[in-house]
């Protein structure tokens, strides 16, 4: 059922954040979900600091999925922009869905897989740049 | 349908325009119909089963409005039995008949896969009873294939059960063509005519139906009352003990302002209205269809109920075209996975072969008498424009 978002999760939803797609990225990740047939791809851009740490300067989604899924898509963009990649790795569904507030049960296990479909291309970008 | 969902959630602006395009699940109840239940609550609110005045008061009225029902689909007063709505009618038939022949050894049931929960749930369970259940397919446009349907009758078919128009897609069945094979074999033939009942001609004599399940709520009647066309001389065991109503056959005091709403809903149903249905639903299915990579889910004309529009976008999911819908007043409902409770797509879907992902990028919208082409055209405007978005962030390109 539908019932069970949290307003923070409505205004991800109708509002994402960082959707899109990032021309010549660094990195991409992507992810479905057999369930209910969710598809995410997540695109990096990657640059290092001053200490030398690879951040993530930017960050994209394209989702095709449910109210919760474009918002998990749209809030895991919000928490890793900027961070560095060991910090971004260290986010996970849970954390996602905590900063949204309110995702009914049932999305709990289908659509909130943004932090994974991040991790994807994390792994990708290193295993690239060994 | 379980997983057709209105999201009023996101419906907080009380000026904005509320559109609504999901009366296949139910509808507003026309003024003129509260209008003549409203006595039957205050004044007339006698027991039919009493002998007083105020009761048999009660009763004419419940006798009158049997015979509208009655002849609306062609039968006579005393083959209709009130229920509490499709879903009883539905059990009814389909249980009272597998208590009804027990003793026999008659314990086979055919059905299709486009049944409406209530008919797949209730078979379902009677397989744990021993019964065995043949689930015909359909086409891609959702017909049944009365030949089919003769070839699974076997000596042991006590019921043929075929819903008429389907609640998902749409799709009128040619009960006509099965209830003469029905007949000819002499097997029971019954159809759920909820979605269809005075949108198309149903005409029990003609098409040799024994059971029609019947509900008011989706013809702008109450919630909450049904009916079973029971054909004269049928034998059924009855669900419901207790004091005798309905001849025995379902107990339980009547809900006159219920019935007394249903026959009034039935009485202002008008062929114009139809017409007027069936030219707003080509039009928002043509103007939809105009969006690239958008196909139409089941039959065309006058196979396809006037009310139903049901379209896959290929690319973008369903529960997400009906939140961002949603958030421009217009109410509409899914098939996909995503808002169903179990996360399983619609089992008409599958039935006529819509792989996963169309499932659940499809939608259906479901007009009414009270639709404008107003509404039409606005469903249009914010149609594109959510589609455009949607597709934008889609990792699907079509």
């Amino acid at each position: 059922m539908i019932e069970g978002y949290g307003n923070l999760v409505i205004e991800h939803f109708k509002n994402p954040k960082n959707m899109g797609e990032i021309k010549n990225p660094d990195a991409v990740g992507e992810l479905g979900n057999p369930t209910c047939g969710d598809i995410m791809k997540v695109f990096l851009k990657v640059e290092k600091n001053k200490l030398g740490e690879d951040i993530i300067k930017d960050i994209k989604f394209q989702t095709m999925g449910c109210v919760a899924a474009i918002a998990t898509s749209s809030m895991t963009t919000e928490l890793v922009k900027g961070k560095t990649l060991k910090e971004a790795k260290k986010i996970t569904n849970m954390d996602v869905a905590r900063s949204l507030g309110k995702l009914p049960p049932i999305k709990m296990h289908c659509s909130n897989m943004a932090a994974d479909a991040l991790h994807q291309a994390i792994d990708n970008y290193e295993a690239k740049n060994k | 349908m379980v997983r057709l969902q209105r999201m009023y959630w996101m419906c907080g602006d009380k000026k904005m325009k509320k559109i609504y395009l999901d009366n296949a699940a139910t509808t507003q109840v026309d003024k003129r119909v509260v209008k003549t239940m409203v006595p039957y609550f205050t004044e007339k609110y006698g027991n039919a089963s009493s002998q007083h005045l105020i009761g048999q008061e009660a009763k004419r009225a419940m006798e009158e409005a049997r015979s509208i029902i009655a002849r609306s689909i062609n039968a006579s007063y005393d083959e209709i039995f009130f229920t509490s709505g499709g879903t009883e009618a539905n059990n009814f038939v389909l249980k009272g008949l597998f208590f009804e022949n027990k003793k026999t050894d008659k314990n086979h049931i055919i059905t299709t896969k486009i049944e409406h929960d209530c008919v797949l749930n209730s078979c379902k369970w009677l397989e744990t009873q021993g019964v065995r259940v043949t689930y015909l397919d359909v086409d891609e446009k959702g017909f049944v294939d009365p030949n089919e349907v003769k070839k699974a009758i076997t000596p042991k078919t006590f019921v043929v059960s075929i819903i008429h128009g389907n609640n998902e897609i749409g799709t009128i069945q040619d009960i006509e063509a099965i209830g003469k094979i029905c007949k000819e074999k002499n097997v029971y033939f019954h159809t759920d005519a909820c979605q269809s009942f005075t949108k198309t001609k149903l005409n029990v004599k003609k098409q040799n139906l024994d059971f029609v399940t019947l509900n008011a709520h989706k013809i702008h009647g109450p919630k909450g009352v049904g009916a079973l066309y029971i054909k004269k001389n049928t034998k059924i065991t009855p669900l419901l003990h207790g004091g005798g109503h309905e001849k025995n056959l379902r107990s339980g005091t009547e809900n006159i302002p219920g019935i007394i709403g249903f026959a009034k809903s039935v009485k202002i149903a008008s062929m114009f209205d139809v017409m007027r249905m069936n030219k707003l639903r080509d039009k928002l299915i043509i103007g939809i269809l105009r969006i690239p990579g958008t196909k139409l889910n089941g039959a065309t004309g006058n196979q396809r109920l006037c009310n139903n529009i049901n379209i896959c976008f290929g690319n973008i999911e369903g529960e997400a075209i009906g939140g961002y819908l949603d958030t421009y007043g217009i109410s509409s409902s899914t098939g996909s996975a995503c808002s169903s409770n179990t996360l399983e797509i619609s089992h008409v879907l599958k039935a006529i072969k819509c792989t996963d992902l169309e499932a659940n990028t499809s939608i259906r919208l479901s007009i009414s008498k009270f639709t404008t082409e107003k509404e039409i055209n606005y469903t249009l405007a914010v149609m594109a424009k959510v589609v455009e978005k949607l597709r934008k962030i889609s990792p699907i390109k079509i």
